[in-house]
């Protein structure tokens, strides 16, 4: 298991006592009667084992992108616990990521961990050029040798088929689709145990979408790295994940198997989510 | 009038941050910065740490940009001598408080001395971060990858870093430190020296520190050699010497002459060949 989340909650507002109990799919709401606060995420567990993909479904607003902003640490959980399997405390146990302090943050954050965002604007640095975008990450990694970054750079640049004659380019002059790939190759460049991707494809034109899903794709038989992927786009999901999970008001309504989910929905949510595939 | 102008609660405050600044090398403390008779921006922060250290026993040395009578060093100099009453000299050797405008002496300073820089601009990440809370976080951190990126960066386009002063050290292999604009030249001179050295920014209201026999190194890549100004062969045109930071001057018929940017060290190279 490399990762583990155990009865993670994340509520925005006073979090009064019943927030929790009188949210969620069941209630058909996520704001708390009581105190009025919104609970973005309402009790989820959820584990993914070394080299799965996992995909998170759900209407906008059911808590998605903020489930893996809880994992990738760019809010705090409220309530709950989050274990990953390379990141251990001083005593040599597994230790609860929210307890984790700013030295320990970074290192899960630039080693363990990388995020890919919708908006390249928010996973790339737009006064650096691409490649020291790319240097940014692998330095916080720990490298201080200025040959193996630029081979780093240059080596994920080509996997992700932008001209490496473009490395000192800065991601402004690339198109919408080639700032997703310098993205995606800033984010790969530190060799993460876990990839987060917050729908990386939404907005991108469907060529485009295409070839960065099989980059992903292929990207991910090649090092074997564990992927969560967000998406509302059914499929991205059937195209990549292995398993699956259905979120609807801060809650998983529904979990399992890819292909089955998708063939067989047992929660009426999941089913309209499927019956209504344009 | 108060002894060295500042009132005994003022003096004590700037010693406190002082100590604490040599409790963690390149830490930079805030201090309340007092109103001088110069303006801010003027070399206050040196002053106030050399009005807050100084007694009688002390002898001072004020240069600015290498020299003992530019104008900036001789007013500070003068202003000194004038609330403290103490001995000033121009010989490296003898002051036991040295303060400096951009640079560092050619000769070795040594244990019991002081050197006080006038620093502009005491945050080195203020060139890649501009907001003052990021940058506290990022120190903290210990999260130097934007200055990284900027030697990477100068690195790839230009072959090496194109930063000719102000060249950023990582201190006690912990925190970066702008060691104020003195040359590339003078960076190395920063490690290990035997003197100890205190950093003023008046106008920015901050102090820190580099304790003696501390380890002060450049930001530079493992792979990658830390250059400094060369030139080219040239000598100083008075003493002669070829291994210090010269100046370029233009004379009237617009020929250019090479001469010592410390002045001191170039009188002592002088009077050593007269001798001779």
């Amino acid at each position: 298991m490399i990762l583990d989340m155990k009865n993670v909650s994340k509520v925005f507002g006073k979090f009064c006592s019943k927030c929790l109990e009188t949210t969620g799919a069941s209630y058909n709401s996520s704001i708390c009667p009581t105190c009025k606060s919104v609970v973005g995420v309402n009790d989820v567990n959820l584990t993914l084992s070394d080299g799965e993909v996992l995909g998170i479904v759900g209407e906008s607003g059911s808590g998605k992108s903020t489930l893996l902003q809880l994992i990738y640490q760019d809010q705090k959980a409220s309530l709950g616990e989050i274990f990953i399997k390379a990141f251990k405390g001083r005593d040599g146990k597994e230790k609860n990521i929210l307890d984790a302090d700013l030295n320990e943050l970074s290192y899960l954050r630039n080693s363990i961990m990388s995020m890919i965002y919708q908006n390249p604007r928010l996973g790339l640095n737009y006064k650096f050029s691409a490649g020291g975008n790319i240097a940014e990450k692998v330095i916080m990694s720990g490298n201080k040798k200025y040959q193996e970054i630029r081979d780093r750079a240059l080596y994920f640049l080509e996997k992700t088929e932008i001209p490496v004659s473009r490395i000192d380019d800065y991601p402004e002059y690339f198109s919408g689709g080639q700032q997703q790939r310098i993205q995606i190759s800033k984010a790969l460049s530190s060799n993460p145990k876990i990839l987060l991707l917050d729908e990386p494809t939404t907005g991108l034109d469907l060529s485009v979408q295409a070839k960065i899903l099989d980059l992903i794709k292929e990207l991910q038989h090649e090092i074997g790295f564990s992927m969560i992927i967000v998406s509302h786009d059914l499929g991205v999901i059937k195209h990549l994940t292995d398993i699956t999970v259905v979120m609807k008001n801060g809650q998983i309504v529904e979990r399992g198997l890819t292909d089955q989910i998708l063939e067989d929905p047992q929660h009426p949510y999941t089913q309209l989510l499927v019956s209504s595939i344009l | 009038m108060r002894y060295a102008f500042l009132d005994e609660e003022a003096k004590k405050e700037i010693r406190r941050s002082i100590l604490k600044a040599i409790a963690i090398p390149g830490y930079i403390v805030s201090f309340a910065s007092r109103e001088l008779p110069v303006a801010r921006g003027w070399g206050t922060g040196g002053l106030q740490i050399t009005l807050a250290i100084i007694n009688e026993t002390d002898k001072l040395k004020v240069i600015d940009q290498g020299c003992d009578g530019s104008v900036n060093a001789v007013n500070i100099r003068n202003f000194i001598k004038s609330v403290t009453d103490v001995d000033t000299t121009i010989d490296t050797k003898e002051a036991t408080i040295i303060q400096t405008r951009h640079r560092v002496p050619e000769m070795e300073l040594q244990e019991g001395q002081t050197l006080v820089f006038q620093v502009p601009i005491p945050d080195i990440l203020e060139t890649v971060e501009p907001n003052l809370g990021k940058q506290k976080l990022l120190h903290a951190n210990a999260d130097y990858s934007k200055l990284w990126v900027l030697l990477y960066e100068d690195t790839s386009m230009y072959g090496d870093s194109r930063i000719s002063n102000r060249y950023p050290v990582m201190v006690n292999k912990r925190y970066a430190m702008d060691p104020s604009p003195i040359p590339k030249y003078d960076t190395l001179k920063l490690n290990n020296c035997k003197a100890l050295q205190l950093f003023g920014a008046g106008r920015e209201k901050k102090i820190y520190a580099i304790p003696p026999y501390t380890n002060v190194m450049p930001l530079k890549f493992e792979d990658k050699d830390f250059s400094v100004e060369n030139f080219n062969g040239h000598c100083c045109g008075k003493c002669g010497s070829t291994h210090s930071f010269l100046d370029e001057v233009y004379d009237d018929d617009g020929v250019v002459n090479y001469y010592c940017n410390d002045t001191d060290y170039c009188d002592k190279e002088q009077e050593m060949k007269g001798d001779k």
